[in-house]
């Protein structure tokens, strides 16, 4: 497949991509990791003028450690995520949900802010960021930058914070160390997009549920946190009865999609399954 | 003279058939370094671009091309209106009756398209990015026309899929048992059950597949040279160079067709497709060599469909389970246009239907439909799975009603080894084979009793993962075709193949083959078999194929026919070789033709260590200098094989199947397939043919199904959603064998290019069925997604808590199986003694 003409930018930091996107505006598209981008392009469903591509912003890319926060470039690939071990630490859920996106070849291409931008509630990324209660960090033209909470970021399909001239930089994720974590991704083959996702993360003490966070994934156009679940796991006991009852109104409010793998009904029943199923999981049970 | 033969002092030389040697053609075929039809690149060759209809059907009213034709790098834009008359068509091959309804499947549409996708402007460019970047800019108005997209809902004839005709019937195909003097009356079977036996009704729907070949389709057309050269991704270069001629008027001697290597087909590339005949169109027109390479959405679009049937089934039985009668009325959909055998596809479920079970009573009704959808042909196994899936999942529901272990119903109706050959209610003759001694070696491996006893204590226990097993014991026909059958069903050719071997004066042996692999390793079969039959060393055999230049004469691959009827072809000429040879022998050595014997490639003089190589005699052949008088200095060899018969491989495949009755998920356990292919050439590729076989048919159970919209769309238009499995998606086969050899060919062989597909479908579905039948499931549609077993279980339970199974009516248009996941009511019956 053979993608409209477009001419190719690679800035070299961020202040040139984000004058780059100030002349463009409009008809430009920013490449990242390009695996949702691509696909767009040659199947000419999006012809943008101008495609300014982000590989080459080492600013971009990397891990680093803030104190009790994760710091993770945009540009950091899904598989670098996935190797980092202070994520595997202090973010176990990320990694978890990482593990389950799509292929290797694409975990090797993919960025996490790709992913978080384009905003696909079908995606991995966003349900276990706005359960980690990451911050996002934008940038903006003149060397501005803002920093917008999670609940904040995702305002619908395909659709964030992140304005026209503006790049997300970073993902801080507050760090959940000794936190339990599962992300269980319902598909039907194993590359697809999440049927449903949840994504849960769980501080035990003494056998019962101190702490949790839930998010959801393709339960809505855009990723949900269940806080109501969340409060009403504290102080359960880690229990197939207990968390079943916690769990059972997760759907409530939601508005999934209905599709060819299943319904919006269906997808509700899938959330409260897997719901208790993910807390379980994340609490050890 | 001093070529040696370094194998002539090797007492018994370990024989090549039954090795299992790696193919010779992979490094190049896996390394992608070989020549596909879209690495070609001639001089001053142009590239096309197709403007499709994005409607189902609708009527073209204008076509402007000036923009697409003012825009940079454009040579030319053409319609079907300018290449009318020039252009051909895609013909029907297969005509089922001779009042079959036969829509002009015209390559470039000019008037009218008939479905989404169909080409209605071909773009010319100095680049395929230039060609695809003018191809938006042509401008087509349309007039759209009411679709009938539903097979039922055409068959009503209420809307058309071409008004012209004035129905959707197609042609009514059918088989009686009692007509043809096969067996008895299938509807006094049926009386017969109701009033004092058991009668299963049931109605299945075969969805609608596409066959996602690794390579897309490509054709390069290079008209300058005396001969028109068509490359082309195909699985059938010699009967694409004859409908070519036959129908664009161009003699058969000016058209060279080459298939070079091609990446994969499953049936999808045994067809004549518009854009190979619209690329030659515009080639010819310009005068320049062309080429059309499709996208992957084109691909899904556009390429043939496969399957898509409804089966309305009914079985009556004896209450011990004796089985009395089988009537099976399908409804077939052709899509748009009858493709090249679309007709004959459901059609040879005639013969499959009965399958390895003594029904004395049969009848097979096939009406076939015409839809605004993409046209339907032949897809790996082709009728075949179709047929099984329904005898196979009937049998499972007899055991069911009888209460009885689906294997023992099984057992209790097949044909036994001793039987063999046998003529069946539907009148082929089956060969060989030994279905006890494939259930048993299965049973065995796969733990049967084990895993029974597992699903007694999760039923006992209420497991929210419930087993199942399910059982598939199949046959197919495979080996097309003998050519007098042929011509009693109206087939357009014949089924014979065609072989020669070239001996090298350098000793090194050339085997030209008729059939076309694309894919399934024949050069490294066809050596392993001559290499034996000449004595020559594997790898001085080459083998050549899919070149009507190099394969003048050839039917191609499709059908399990390669090895069944190709290399038996080649077998036979390698005996015509050894005759040739031998008399030269007897010449050189100065010995009678009678004292020779021929083993290990050396015709030695019986009783004595004098002997002389075939290479030896290649080269003297060659130089000729010291020949028999008068003779032709020649040893090479022709040979044309039509068979006698088909060949009948059989098979028994078990499944276990887990299923989360919370979520309706399945997760296959265990899958074990004991198959009786005849004799085996390589082991390997077997293998690899079952494994990849076996995917795709469980894919039909659990993932596959092209989808459309109310308008006509194909929503699963890419792999996102049309959702197919990767290695990721399945577990590790168990897989072995018994061996019947066929009868019908000299080396016992029978086909394993289709088994597993064939076989695994039912499987699969069985074992989804058997695990949630306690629950108040007797069927779910395919493909059996998460939602439509957790359905199948919420309706089930719905049903058996109100008590109303038994009221239910039969074949109740509203209910059973059509409501994606709708678990259907029972409509079993039995009848009541008086």
């Amino acid at each position: 497949m053979i993608p409209a003409q477009f001419d190719y930018i690679a800035p070299g930091s961020v202040e040139e991509a984000i004058s780059a996107l100030a002349e463009h505006g409009d008809d430009a598209k920013v490449l990242a990791g390009g695996q949702s981008l691509l696909p767009i392009l040659r199947m000419r469903l999006n012809a943008p003028g101008f495609v300014i591509d982000l590989g080459r912003i080492g600013e971009l890319q990397g891990i680093t450690e803030e104190g009790d926060t994760l710091v993770i470039g945009a540009m950091t690939t899904y598989a670098a995520v996935l190797a980092s071990e202070a994520v595997g630490t202090h973010a176990a859920l990320l990694s978890k949900a990482i593990q389950t996106v799509a292929d290797p070849q694409i975990r090797h291409r993919g960025t996490i802010g790709g992913a978080l931008v384009h905003a696909d509630p079908a995606g991995d990324v966003g349900a276990p960021a706005l359960a980690l209660g990451a911050e996002f960090v934008i940038a903006g033209p003149g060397g501005s930058t803002r920093t917008v909470a999670g609940d904040d970021f995702f305002e619908d399909l395909f659709t964030t914070a992140v304005g026209e001239g503006e790049l997300l930089t970073q993902i801080r994720v507050p760090k959940h160390t000794g936190w339990g974590a599962h992300y269980e991704k319902f598909v039907r083959v194993s590359h697809q997009w999440s049927i449903v996702g949840i994504a849960a993360t769980v501080r035990s003490e003494g056998g019962s549920i101190a702490e949790a966070r839930v998010g959801l994934t393709n339960m809505g156009s855009t990723p949900l946190r269940a806080r109501a679940v969340e409060d009403a796991l504290v102080g359960q006991p880690a229990t197939d009865e207990a968390v079943r009852a916690a769990v059972a109104s997760v759907a409530e409010g939601t508005n999934p999609p209905s599709d060819l793998n299943g319904d919006s009904d269906y997808r509700k029943h899938l959330a409260t399954v897997l719901t208790r199923r993910a807390v379980l999981a994340a609490a050890g049970a | 003279m001093t070529i040696t033969d370094d194998r002539t002092d090797t007492a018994a030389p370990e024989l090549e058939i039954g090795k299992a040697r790696r193919r010779k053609e992979d490094q190049r075929l896996i390394t992608g370094r070989t020549r596909w039809t879209d690495n070609i690149q001639l001089p001053g060759m142009l590239h096309l671009a197709m403007v499709r209809s994005p409607f189902a059907h609708a009527t073209i009213t204008a076509i402007d091309t000036s923009e697409a034709k003012a825009a940079p790098g454009v040579i030319d834009v053409v319609t079907g209106a300018d290449i009318k008359d020039v252009q051909g068509v895609n013909a029907n091959a297969w005509p089922i009756t001779p009042d079959q309804v036969t829509p002009t499947h015209l390559p470039v549409a000019v008037e009218r398209v008939a479905c989404a996708g169909e080409i209605v402007a071909v773009v010319v460019a100095r680049s395929a990015a230039a060609a695809r970047d003018a191809a938006e800019l042509v401008d087509v108005d349309y007039d759209e026309l009411p679709a009938v997209l539903d097979l039922k809902e055409a068959a009503a004839d209420t809307v058309l899929a071409h008004p012209d005709l004035g129905t959707n019937k197609s042609a009514f195909w059918k088989l009686d048992s009692a007509e043809a003097g096969t067996g008895g009356d299938v509807d006094a079977a049926i009386a017969k059950a109701r009033a004092d036996g058991v009668v299963i009704e049931r109605e299945f729907r075969q969805q609608r597949l596409i066959p996602a070949f690794m390579e897309p389709r490509s054709v390069v057309v290079d008209p300058t040279g005396e001969q028109m050269v068509v490359w082309s991704a195909t699985q059938i270069p010699h009967i694409l160079r004859f409908l070519i001629s036959a129908t664009m008027g161009i003699p058969e001697s000016k058209v060279r067709v080459i298939a070079p290597d091609v990446g994969g087909g499953f049936g999808g590339k045994l067809q004549t497709t518009p854009e190979e005949f619209a690329t030659i169109a515009v080639a010819r027109r310009l005068g320049k060599p062309c080429k059309y390479t499709e996208t992957r959405s084109e691909s899904l679009l556009s390429g043939h469909h496969g399957r898509d049937q409804w089966q309305k089934l009914t079985l009556s039985a004896e209450k011990d389970g004796t089985v009395t009668g089988f009537k099976v009325e399908l409804l077939a959909d052709m899509g748009a246009y009858v493709a090249i055998v679309g007709g004959g596809v459901p059609v040879l479920g005639a013969w499959m239907f009965n399958s390895i079970y003594k029904f004395p009573a049969y009848q097979f009704n096939c009406q076939t439909v015409l839809t605004n959808k993409t046209w339907v042909d032949a897809y790996r196994g082709a009728g075949r799975p179709e047929a099984t899936f329904g005898i196979e999942r009937m049998m499972d529901e007899l055991a069911a009603e009888l209460g009885r272990d689906p294997l023992e119903v099984r057992e209790q109706n097949w044909i036994t080894h001793e039987e063999f050959p046998f003529t069946t209610v539907a009148g082929m003759t089956y060969d060989s084979g030994n279905y006890e001694a494939a259930t048993a070696r299965a049973k065995e491996l796969f733990g049967y009793d084990e895993l029974r006893a597992e699903q007694q204590r999760r039923r006992e226990s209420n497991d929210p993962v419930q087993l199942g097993i399910g059982v598939s014991t199949f046959t197919e026909m495979c080996g097309l075709a003998p050519s007098r059958i042929l011509g009693q069903l109206s087939y357009g050719a014949g089924g014979w193949e065609h072989a020669s071997i070239r001996m090298l004066a350098t000793g090194k042996v050339e085997v030209v083959t008729g059939v076309s692999p694309h894919g399934q390793g024949h050069e490294t079969a066809w050596s392993q078999i001559v290499a034996d039959r000449l004595g020559v060393p594997f790898e001085d055999v080459e083998v050549l194929h899919g070149d009507t230049q190099t394969s003048p004469r050839g039917l191609d691959t499709y059908g399990s026919r390669s090895l069944v009827v190709g290399a038996e072809a080649v077998v036979r000429a390698a005996d015509k070789v050894i005759d040739k040879a031998k008399v030269f022998a007897a010449h050189l050595l100065e010995a009678s033709e009678d004292d020779l014997e021929f083993k290990a490639g050396r015709f030695g003089v019986k009783g004595t260590d004098k002997g002389i190589g075939i290479a030896e005699i290649a080269l003297a052949t060659f130089t000729a200098h010291n020949l028999p008088d008068g003779a032709e200095p020649s040893i090479d060899a022709d040979a044309t094989f039509d068979p006698d018969n088909f060949s009948f491989p059989h098979g028994t495949h078990l499944c276990a199947m887990e299923v989360d009755t919370e979520t309706g998920a399945t997760t296959m356990r265990k899958y074990v397939c004991v198959d009786d292919i005849g004799t085996i050439i390589n082991p390997l590729i077997v293998e690899g043919q079952v494994h990849g076989g076996l995917v795709q048919g469980i894919a039909q159970a659990l993932w596959e199904g092209a989808e459309y919209d109310e308008q006509g769309t194909l929503v699963t238009g890419s792999f996102v959603d049309y959702t197919l499995p990767t290695a990721a998606d399945t577990i590790s086969f168990i897989t072995d064998h018994t061996t019947s050899p066929s009868t019908t060919n000299t080396l016992g062989t029978k086909g394993v290019g289709e088994a597993g597909t064939i076989a695994s479908t039912p499987a699969v579905v069985n074992a989804i069925i058997d695990a949630v039948r306690p629950l108040g499931v007797d069927d779910i549609v395919m493909p059996c997604t998460p939602e439509r077993v957790w359905k199948a279980i919420q309706a089930g339970q719905a049903v058996s808590h109100e008590g109303e199974r038994a009221a239910a009516p039969h074949f109740d248009e509203a209910t059973p199986n059509q409501d994606p996941g709708a678990g259907s009511p029972s409509t079993t019956t039995e009848g009541s003694d008086q």
